[in-house]
């Protein structure tokens, strides 16, 4: 069973967010990172990226597959999490820690429509 | 087999040398910026020393020649020797990249033409892609050609199945096309009601393998292509599986507009480090007048590979190529059937030239014991001396282990190595440790790709 955190919320593509007043922090779940197996590359976007909820935004390569990224929310890159570009298993070891990229959002009600805890651990089996 | 594992420089002894030439006659005249500084760091080795580092490789290789290779979707069959000596007639061999008009190689174009045309129900080909993939690449940039030529310029997706091979989006992106995915059903195929809503006047075309990478025939391809040509789009077809419809069904009959031949995997040239491929696109009767647009690689392809297949077709013949896929059909069914009390098979309908189970019935976990995966059921085939099926693909399952037979191989090849698969189900459910350990009998176990991924060392140092 993989973990999911209480507080943060889920999208279907499987990425986790943590709101942080207008600011929308994004990694992915314990499910997406065992699914993938040991992560080898993080393909990031570049700060100041335009993002509409929804479209890729970056890819996970790990030896066995290859993953695309998708938005949660939309809005406009403010910060990519340089260490886990440098090591990329730190994703593995802790996937909620290590988040991806920041997200300023430009909607902030597109959240509404993303997944509390209790409803991604229904999809996350 | 014997371990040997040293790369030729570690061979190098300084001064040494395998060989003598006279001193140059003439003078090569090369800008002084061009030419080189230092002496090139080649190893200095014997002939003796390189004849015995290079059989020595040899030695460890696995391939067709030496094993049953039953990688799923690679169509590993047996190359019959009568090409390599076709192949090597001087006549051809020592035909020039650049000469041009040599009547016996337009003779093998023209032939090989008219019978992969005849085989696959297209107008014509062109033989200039080098691989699989380059012929996606050439195939998609013909279908943008076609719908340019017709001052539709809005069509800028493409539509490739879920169970797709990985090469089919990518071609795609190349070509400056967004890829567009539609859904399999639970029996493995196209979900014609999925692919309804995402037809439109933006559709360039779809993507498709028929038989699809589960090996399953894409039984409602008459009404996809119905609907693709209906929105305006066009149909390629990927002919990586071409193997078991092989003079029975053709790709133009279905409908498809554009589509790749794997020569090395249908028509028996060597592939998979072993030689070069060639990937010729054939098009229907409205797309020939597009045909010379594109260029996509030099020169006039891989001749030798082309010279090759059509050795195999007149050897063959109709009737005996027919044959080859229904056989290639019935011994991938004879295993799948063989061994589905062992391995689940999650889609049981009949299979065309490869099927795909999904990890083993009793992968013998316990309280405190890890089960056997996929990777432990394919590392231990080794050590029965047969090479390991295609692992994790496709991804609609989360075991994936295919295994393509071929028609190559005798009921008794078949029969061996059903019997090492149920032998490696009873040990996984009696000591799965067995398997997490294995390959116990090859020079090299388990490398760590995950180390070689993330810290690839990809130049030798003293």
């Amino acid at each position: 069973m993989s973990k999911i955190i209480e507080g943060l919320l889920y999208s279907e593509s499987h990425e986790w967010v943590k709101i942080d007043g207008n600011v929308a922090i994004i990694g992915v779940s314990d499910f997406a990172q065992s699914e993938l197996g040991d992560i080898t590359y993080v393909d990031m976007p570049s700060d100041g990226d335009e993002i509409e909820k929804g479209s890729e935004f970056g890819a996970l390569e790990s030896v066995k597959t290859a993953a695309d990224l998708y938005s949660p929310v939309s809005g406009t890159v403010v910060a990519t999490n340089r260490a886990v570009e440098d090591d990329p298993s730190l994703i593995n070891a802790d996937p909620y820690t290590n988040w991806i990229i920041k997200i300023e959002m430009s909607d902030k009600g597109e959240c509404n429509s993303l997944l509390d805890a209790a409803a991604y651990a229904k999809i996350a089996e | 087999m014997k371990y040997y594992d040293k790369l030729i420089f570690e061979l190098s002894k300084e001064g040494r040398t395998g060989y003598s030439l006279r001193e140059p006659q003439a003078r090569v005249c090369l800008p002084e910026k061009l030419a080189r500084k230092e002496a090139p760091e080649l190893p200095q080795v014997s002939e003796v020393d390189v004849v015995r580092h290079y059989t020595n490789l040899s030695q460890m290789n696995f391939g067709v020649d030496t094993g049953f290779y039953p990688l799923g979707s690679c169509t590993m069959k047996y190359n019959p020797k009568i090409n390599e000596e076709i192949a090597a007639m001087p006549a051809f061999a020592g035909v020039h990249p650049l000469q041009e008009d040599v009547q016996g190689v337009k003779e093998v174009y023209e032939g090989l033409d008219k019978a992969l045309a005849a085989i696959t129900g297209m107008a014509h080909f062109t033989f200039l892609p080098c691989a699989g993939a380059h012929g996606e690449l050439t195939g998609l940039m013909l279908m943008r050609a076609y719908h340019e030529s017709r001052g539709d310029h809005a069509r800028k997706k493409v539509i490739v199945p879920d169970s797709a091979h990985g090469t089919n989006p990518a071609s795609a992106a190349v070509c400056g096309l967004e890829v567009v995915v539609v859904k399999s059903k639970a029996d493995g195929l196209v979900d014609v009601e999925d692919l309804k809503p995402l037809l439109g006047d933006d559709i360039a075309g779809i993507m498709m393998t028929n038989p699809n990478t589960l090996g399953l025939f894409e039984r409602d391809i008459k009404e996809i292509a119905k609907l693709v040509h209906g929105c305006g789009g066009l149909l390629y077809y990927d002919g990586a599986n071409m193997n078991p419809l092989l003079g029975v069904v053709r790709p133009g009959d279905m409908g498809f507009d554009i589509m790749h031949l794997n020569l090395h995997k249908t028509f028996s040239t060597p592939h998979g480090g072993g030689g070069p491929g060639s990937g010729p696109v054939g098009v229907c009767n409205k797309l020939v007048s597009l045909l010379d647009s594109v260029h996509t690689s030099g020169f006039h392809g891989n001749f030798g590979v082309m010279l090759r297949a059509y050795t195999y077709i007149l050897m063959l013949g109709k009737q005996n190529l027919r044959l080859a896929g229904k056989l290639a059909t019935l011994n991938a069914n004879y295993i799948k059937e063989s061994l589905k009390d062992a391995y689940k098979l999650p889609i049981a309908s009949v299979c065309k030239h490869e099927f795909v189970f999904d990890g083993l019935i009793d992968d013998g976990a316990k309280e405190g014991v890890q089960g056997a995966t996929t990777l432990d059921v394919a590392k231990r085939l080794l050590d029965y001396g047969f090479h390991a099926p295609t692992i994790y693909f496709p991804m609609l399952f989360h075991q994936s282990l295919m295994i393509e037979p071929t028609e190559t191989e005798s009921k008794e090849t078949l029969d061996g190595f059903i019997e090492v698969m149920h032998k490696i189900a009873a040990e996984a459910a009696q000591d799965p440790d067995i398997l997490h350990q294995a390959p116990h009998n090859t020079p090299i176990g388990r490398p760590d790709e995950t180390l070689a991924a993330r810290q690839p060392v990809l130049k030798w140092e003293a």
